[in-house]
């Protein structure tokens, strides 16, 4: 796994001059074809900050996808999706106003400007300046991944995994391949006349499968994606083992038995099953949730939520993740965010506007969907950090348990702290050996204590494949998440039997 | 501040959007396809939240975008984009050609049946834009959220209401001829706060929505119904594991039918990926239950003249006595089933549960004992076996009469089962969405919890 430790030895003179590129390339791919220049940015910033507001900011955006869908053996569709515009926002105080348009011209960037100027009349106004973070590292090359394949290798591509997949076992009766791709530029001016850019790279690609065996018919799915090209599917047979794991996952599930119901040892797997720090830690530290003090973790820093073994981080500057950025939605350079530290509560995740009401340094959480969308904290890549226990000692350490091995999606109620996520691989454990395997069941625990029960901590740290999208407030971003091996002692398990 | 509907755009707006659909359908015929279809939407709102009794964000909302598909012969492609220039209709027609070029050859690909089209739009009053400037919008949001604090002094804190009003016109055209558009329009207010008493910390939400601004609840009394919601939750525990009744309160219950939508979709049914397959003229729900289509209910939420093939929406049965009569079908999942579509391309429209006598107070008396759910989480759903597994909270009932809040508790059974085993529904009928239902008793869940 691509844990990017060694990434801070670059040379800072040569990473800021990389990045500079970058701004070039984005400025080139956004103003010069709308034909706006830095006069036209600044006299539309100009209107904005004509009213007393705090801050302000423009967020241009222009972004290409394209989907391949193999389905029966034949490419059934494929479709393109072009969207481009700008976002234009005044914050004074705790009040924001925010418009945009979906054409890029003066004429439209100063409507919008003089609707969301309005917003400083009544507000408070909070001028502080904030804690300025490091420069921006690159973790990802500026390429354009609808060009790095021909049409006609892409659709090799699915047919070479449909049929490849087919063999793999004669009960495999249905096969879905998708794959698709992004190419996102963004650049963001803010009241400053900082002007700050970044060139997103984004693929996915997901093999789904029906078996049917003696009438009783189970699905599977796996995939996997990254900042990168289509070649990333091609190297280390990569396209392939989702496949595998998408038959393997399947064909479990035609043995699977009704799941215990109750409460019991839970030995959550590595990797993706890390959704259970996204939802039980991870949006509980969104700064804005924090700052309203509506979360379950509001005012807590300091205490302890979790056993010694834990250390939950946030990290944005993984090279080439799903979930990584070199800048945020708002400018700032990711970072390497410490949440828990053994235990104990250290931080919060921030964007400018919530790090600027509770005095805190930025931590380049600050994310939208679109220029269409205001920006939020939001997680990047959020994972818990590798323990001291062999992963095989911490199954055979359980006398009666479930081992989850995989898992669909999650979600959680910030306020009373109550998260779920549901396994979609599963299996008993007795007398320290894995049994029968369980059908899909929810998992519900609270937030703030179930890490206090994690009794046992894996070597075994794992991100997953890169298929993480996450959810809040209508608004969608790809995210990672992974976490080793971990032993949580006591988690209620939504089965059928008890 | 700028008035929403200063430029009221409805009236100008249909000829000129109808005019770029043609010109897309023309510039797809110049390219080569041999059939096409294009759709085109424009929508302009706004969105305001008050918190603290203060104004917190206001957003203007302008959305744009245009789609076509190209079919040569049956091979396929897609574009969209929100650019409405000249330029980019050329080019996303050239993008979804290109992309046809290389899809394969499928039979069942196309238009629509052209006798299944829609000749004549029925009005079905969609269309009510909201005179409201963004000041007046503050105001009603303040007073929706002033009214949920002030409830009671255990309402300690809040998220805030939000006032969200918007409307638009959509057009959709093909190369059999059609070309229809209508407007239509959609404003909510929604409102949550947070109860605290000692330890326990509590949020819930209440929300209306309606296509005219008339027929939206009194912010105050959104206000107050968030702040009871969120009351009734403190000090909520959980229950230890059993089997018990389970009734789903309206506003979750729609959820219910919503897997029924999801396992007799057409998709899921060619794909064998339901546990309702071969289910047509199956005995699925017990003989009361009736479902069935509404689409063209004046001013409703799921009413539309026709679905997103053009074909018309009709009235029609989806279970009647018990038996599914119909799937839920678009033109190309119909060819593939060898059946005609049931013009739910795009989804269902009004999809109504017939109403029982009784309202929640009397199932909670018929169920006696059991557990009321009224938030759901997690996805947890199997649709291929129908296995089903979510988190829930609630209250739990005894004799007939609420006893306290649950919640970190999940319930779990088989779809199957509980289609089959729904003993009563609710008149409460919650009318806020695409799908319509009152409170849904089913006769035996299993619930675990600590």
């Amino acid at each position: 796994m691509e844990l990017g430790p060694d990434f801070s030895k670059t040379d800072n003179r040569e990473r800021i001059q990389t990045m500079n590129d970058i701004l070039t390339l984005a400025q080139q791919s956004i103003l010069t074809p709308a034909g706006l220049g830095a006069n036209d940015i600044d006299r539309v910033m100009a209107h904005v900050l004509s009213a007393p507001v705090d801050t302000a900011d423009i967020y241009f955006q222009s972004s290409r996808y394209e989907s391949w869908l193999l389905e029966d053996g034949i490419i059934k569709e494929g479709s393109h999706h072009i969207e481009q515009g700008a976002g234009v926002r005044a914050v004074c105080g705790e009040k924001t106003g925010f418009a945009y348009s979906d054409e890029l011209d003066v004429r439209a960037l100063l409507e919008a400007a003089r609707s969301v100027r309005a917003i400083g009349r009544s507000g408070k106004q909070v001028k502080t300046r904030l804690a300025a973070s490091g420069p921006a590292l690159q973790l990802y090359r500026p390429v354009d991944p609808l060009q790095s394949l021909s049409e006609d290798q892409k659709i090799q591509l699915l047919h070479r995994i449909d049929q490849q997949t087919r063999a793999l076992d004669p009960r495999v009766e249905q096969v879905i391949v998708s794959l698709s791709g992004e190419h996102d530029v963004v650049l963001v001016a803010d009241q400053d006349g900082a002007m700050h850019g970044d060139v997103r790279p984004l693929v996915r690609l997901n093999v789904s499968v029906v078996v049917e065996q003696g009438g009783r018919r189970e699905q599977g799915s796996s995939g996997g994606g990254a900042r990168m090209d289509y070649h990333y599917f091609l190297e280390q047979d990569r396209a392939m083992d989702y496949a595998r794991e998408a038959v393997r996952q399947a064909l479990v599930n035609l043995e699977a038995v009704d799941a215990p119901a109750g409460n019991m040892t839970v030995v959550l797997g590595s990797g993706w099953p890390g959704i259970l720090l996204h939802e039980a830690i991870g949006h509980g530290l969104e700064g804005d949730f924090n700052r309203k003090e509506t979360s379950a973790f509001s005012g807590r820093i300091g205490e302890r939520v979790a056993s010694d073994l834990c250390t939950v981080v946030d990290n944005g500057t993984l090279p080439g993740r799903r979930g990584s950025l070199n800048i945020d939605d708002e400018g700032t350079p990711t970072q390497n965010t410490v949440l828990i530290e053994n235990g104990v509560l250290k931080g919060y995740l921030q964007d400018k506007l919530n790090a600027r009401l509770m005095g805190v340094p930025l931590t380049g959480n600050g994310r939208r969907e679109s220029y269409a969308h205001l920006p939020m904290p939001r997680m990047t890549n959020t994972y818990m950090l590798a323990g001291p226990h062999d992963p095989k000692e911490i199954i055979s350490s359980v006398k009666h348990g479930l081992y989850a091995k995989n898992f669909g999606g999650g979600q959680v109620d910030i306020t009373s702290g109550k998260f779920v996520f549901s396994a979609s691989e599963a299996y008993l454990i007795e007398n320290g050996k894995i049994g029968r395997p369980v059908k899909g069941a929810t998992l519900i625990g609270n937030g703030p204590d179930v890490l206090t029960r994690v009794s046992m901590v894996g070597t075994d740290l794992e991100l997953d494949t890169g298929v993480g999208t996450c959810g809040k407030d209508g608004q969608s971003v790809p995210v990672g998440v992974g976490q080793p091996t971990l032993r949580v002692d006591g988690l209620t398990v939504g089965g059928t039997r008890i | 501040m700028t008035d929403l509907t200063e430029t009221n755009q409805k009236d100008d707006e249909l000829p000129r959007l109808k005019s770029i659909v043609e010109d897309l359908l023309r510039e797809a015929e110049r390219q080569g396809a041999t059939t096409a279809e294009a759709g085109i939407s424009i929508d302009q709102g706004l969105s305001v939240t008050a918190r603290l009794g203060d104004v917190e964000t206001i957003e203007h909302h302008r959305d744009q975008g245009l789609g076509v598909t190209v079919y040569f012969g049956h091979r396929k492609g897609s574009a969209s984009t929100t650019d409405l220039s000249a330029r980019a209709v050329k080019e996303t027609v050239s993008a979804a050609c290109g992309i046809a070029r290389y899809a394969s050859d499928d039979e069942y690909a196309g238009l629509p049946d052209p006798a299944l089209l829609t000749t004549d739009v029925v009005d079905l009053d969609l269309s009510h834009p909201w005179r409201l400037n963004a000041d007046r919008a503050v105001e009603l949001a303040i007073e929706c959220e002033e009214a949920a604090r002030s409830y009671h002094p255990e309402i300690s804190n809040s998220e805030g209401a939000t006032l969200t009003t918007q409307n638009g016109v959509k057009v959709l055209g093909n190369s059999l001829g059609f070309l229809q558009g209508y407007p239509s329009s959609e404003h909510s207010l929604s409102c949550s706060v947070l109860g605290q008493r000692g330890e326990s910390m509590q949020r819930d939400y209440w929300y209306t929505v309606a296509r005219d601004c008339d027929a939206l609840e009194p912010p105050r009394a959104v206000g107050e119904k968030a702040a009871q919601r969120t009351l009734r939750r403190l000090e909520a525990r959980s229950l230890t594991p059993r089997q018990c009744p389970v009734i789903y309160s309206a506003e979750v219950a729609r959820g219910l039918l919503g897997h029924l939508v999801g396992a007799i979709r057409g998709s899921n049914l060619y794909r064998k990926t339901s546990f309702l397959l071969e289910s047509l003229g199956q005995s699925v729900f017990p003989p009361f239950v009736h479902i069935h289509e509404q689409p063209h209910i004046k001013q409703a939420l799921g009413s539309a003249p026709f679905d997103a093939e053009g074909v018309a929406t009709r009235a029609h049965d989806i279970v009647r006595d018990g038996v599914i009569q119909s799937y839920i079908l678009s033109s190309y999942s119909a060819r593939k089933l060898g059946l005609e579509s049931t013009g739910n391309a795009g989804g269902v429209h009004n999809l109504t549960l017939d109403p029982g006598d009784m309202d929640l107070a009397g199932l909670l008396k018929q169920m006696n004992t059991g557990l009321l759910v009224t938030e759901l989480m997690g996805q947890g759903v199997n649709n291929v076996t129908g296995d089903y597994s979510r988190g829930a909270a609630g209250f739990w009932v005894v004799g007939g009469e609420i006893q306290y809040p649950v919640e970190e508790i999940t319930i779990a059974g088989n779809l199957k089962d509980m289609f089959g085993g729904i003993v009563a529904i609710g008149s409460d009928v919650d009318s806020r969405g695409t799908i319509r239902t009152g409170s849904i008793l089913i006769e035996a869940m299993t619930v675990a919890g600590n």
